[in-house]
Order: structure tokens, then sequence, then C-alpha cells
């Protein structure tokens, strides 16, 4: 019996192991939650296919990350949560906050650019400077308006 | 015609005495769950059984099949250089699909069959009968235990089956193929969401494991006690299990997909 009882035990901590692996390993579940940090608001005109849980990088570095998009039916804005990672404090309040897009047909993410005041945003405030996704589909539009302004040579 | 309608009938009066037995079968359960803490050591023993015996085949099929999606994936993604999302797509598969599926296949063709025939068995050399004569609840001794172990191994052994098929599929993907380990690791944590896939694949494999068992039981316990019919049970337990499993697996996936 203690043989068994030995097998069992090996059993569940193995499967219990292999369901902590899978959580931990391939899944976007972080042990250190996301209740840390403080929250930045950022409004902007369209955050093209920006989603939840998208990154929020500084320098290229991921500092956040995106925590709820909201519509303001009062400016017609898109109203986006960031909670940015505790240690980093000393964002400026005239930093550009920007949609880029990874690679061709990556993922959209908020990308900081820091601005040179000596004042940092704290908890709750708002980006002063935002710049909206590039959208191909505009900017195509805009391309062909453009050259068919153009006379032709 | 009057032949054919008393044959219809004779065919769906059983068919719903049948599901009726079932149900019942799957309440008198229910109702003995108490007697698991009584008799501990049978539920050890049947863990044994069902799960600790069914590793050794599930983590290998997981390995292989983890591997062979991970050399599928590589040549269609290739194809729109798109190498990267090789983790997220072998992970995706199993996490969602193939772990809770295939593992409840493997424990029906594996664990399920033996089940039905040595409950038949049991009920054919009339050791369920000598039980019920000793004022022992044949129901509560012998397949309450059972049905617990099955499902507290079956999501234990899909997720065993969907780290050995990660594994397997890093091992493809990035040593043998060459695809960055970092993206292949951080594409999958990225879009794989804890609760949304990883906890309707755990869900998911709970409700199979259910379903299996209880058909294994109800085949074992409903079988016609001579040779031939515990042949026939054992058959109709793979059968049916495969069929429930694969039909199930759409209904919920469509559930949990809220479509």
């Amino acid at each position: 019996m203690p043989r068994i009882e030995i097998a069992v035990g090996a059993f569940l901590a193995a499967g219990l192991l292999a369901l902590f692996f899978l959580a931990l390993q391939a899944t976007n579940l972080r042990l250190s939650g996301s209740t840390s940090g403080y929250t930045l608001i950022a409004r902007f005109e369209n955050i093209g296919s920006l989603r939840v849980r998208a990154p929020v990088t500084m320098a290229g570095v991921p500092i956040g990350r995106v925590t709820d998009i909201r519509f303001d039916p009062n400016t017609y804005e898109a109203v986006v949560e960031l909670r940015i990672d505790p240690e980093i404090r000393t964002i400026p309040d005239d930093t550009f906050a920007s949609i880029y897009t990874a690679g061709l047909l990556g993922e959209q993410y908020v990308g900081l650019s820091p601005g040179a005041s000596d004042q940092y945003l704290q908890d709750g405030d708002s980006f002063a400077n935002t710049q909206s996704a590039l959208i191909l589909e505009q900017m195509i539009g805009q391309f062909l308006f453009k050259s068919a302004e153009e006379p032709l040579p | 015609m009057r032949r054919f309608l008393a044959q219809l009938g004779r065919r769906g009066i059983a068919f719903f005495a049948r599901l009726g037995r079932r149900f019942l079968l799957l309440l008198h359960i229910l109702a003995g769950s108490g007697e698991l803490f009584r008799h501990f050591d049978q539920l050890i023993r049947q863990l044994h059984g069902i799960g600790v015996r069914s590793v050794a085949i599930v983590s290998l099929s997981g390995f292989f099949v983890g591997m062979v999606l991970s050399l599928q994936g590589y040549q269609v993604l290739t194809q729109f250089s798109a190498e990267e999302s090789l983790g997220l797509l072998v992970a995706a598969s199993l996490v969602r699909e193939l772990g809770p599926v295939v593992t409840a296949l493997l424990v029906a063709g594996r664990a399920g069959s033996a089940l039905t025939a040595e409950i038949g068995l049991m009920k054919t050399t009339e050791q369920l009968a000598a039980l019920e004569m000793m004022a022992v609840d044949p129901i509560r001794r012998v397949l309450v235990p059972r049905f617990f172990g099955g499902l507290l191994a079956m999501p234990l052994l899909a997720g065993l089956f969907s780290a050995f098929g990660l594994l397997g599929g890093y091992l493809v993907g990035v040593d043998l193929l060459g695809v960055d380990a970092g993206a292949f690791w951080g594409q999958m944590q990225q879009r794989i969401d804890c609760y949304a896939d990883l906890c309707s694949g755990i869900f998911k494999s709970l409700i199979f494991g259910l379903v299996v068992i209880w058909i294994a039981l109800f085949e074992g316990y409903d079988s016609r006690p001579t040779s031939e019919g515990v042949g026939r049970a054992t058959t109709r337990t793979v059968v049916q299990s495969a069929l429930a499993v694969l039909c199930l697996d759409f209904v919920l996936t469509a559930l949990l997909l809220g479509v």
C-alpha cells in the first residue's frame, strides 16, 4: 500500500506542477499581479486596434500595460488607462503618448517619448500630448488624394 | 406496418429506460460521495489505477503531438514569415483543444475500457450481488471511488499532456528548426490568457472526465452478465466515450467562446 500511496502522491504533484508550469510559462499570468503601480490616462482621437493588456513602452522597454479602454461620449475620444510599473516614477508631464505598431502587421502598443519638463505625472493624471494610431487606409487615402491633386508631368 | 411500429416503440422505450438508468446511476454516485471520506484508501487505489498508470501514455502522446504540431505549424508559418508565432500556435492548440480532448480519448481507451470490463466481470461473477447480500451498497463501495478518482485524474493528466506537448514543441521548434527561444515563449505568454484559455481547458477536461468515467461505469454496471455482454459493454464504452467527448468539445467550445 505505501508504494501505491507514494505513486499517487507523485502523480498528484506532477499533475499540479504541470498545471502551474502551464499557467506561469505559457500564459499572461504574472505572480507580481497588476495591482501594483499607478494609473495614467491618455486620450486618443483614434486608437486603431489597440487592445487591453497591450504593452506600454518607453525607449522600447515595456514599463506598463494598457488596463482599460473606454469611449468618452462627450469628447468623442478614446480614454485609455495605462498602468505604469511602480519603480518608474519620473515621467515628465509633457511626455508624448503615441500608438505604434510592432512590425508591419504586429500588435499595437503605446509608446511614451519623454518630454523635458521637471514636473512628473502622478497617479490619475492624463497626458497632455497624444498621437493617434496610424490607420493604414487613411494614409493610403490621403496619399491617393494628394497624388491626384498634383498636376501630371 | 404494425410490426415496424412495435419495433420502433420497443427501441424507443429501451433507449429512454437506459437514459433514465444512466442518470439514476449518476445521482446515486453523487449521493454516495460521502463514502469517499470513510474509505479514503479506495480513492487512492483508484487514482493509482486510472491516473498513475495513464501518466506514461499521456505524457508520451503529448510529447509527440507537440513535436508534430511544431513541425507542421512551422511549415505553414514560414510562408508568412511568422515563425515567431510558433510558440503561440503550439500552446493555444494544446491548452485549448488537444490537451483536454486527446487526454480524454486516451483515458477512455486506457482506463475507461478497463473500468467497464472490471465492473462487468464483478457483475458476471456476482461479486456485486454478494456485496449487496452483505448489506454493502455496491455503488457506494465500488463505483464512487472509481468515479471521483477518474474525475480528479483527468485535469491533471490533461495538464501533463499539454506541458509535455509544449516541451516537445519547444524541442522541435527551437532546437531543430531554429525559431528564437525568446519569441517562442514571449508570444505565447503575451497572447494566451490564464483564465480564458487555461482555465477553460481545465474546465473542459473536468467535464470530459465526468462523461468518460460515467459512461465507463454505467456500461460496466448495466452490462449483461455474460462474457459476451462484458465484451460488448467494453466496446460501447470506448465508442460512446470518443463520440461524447468530440461532440461535447464542440458544444463546450461554442458555449465558452459565447457564440
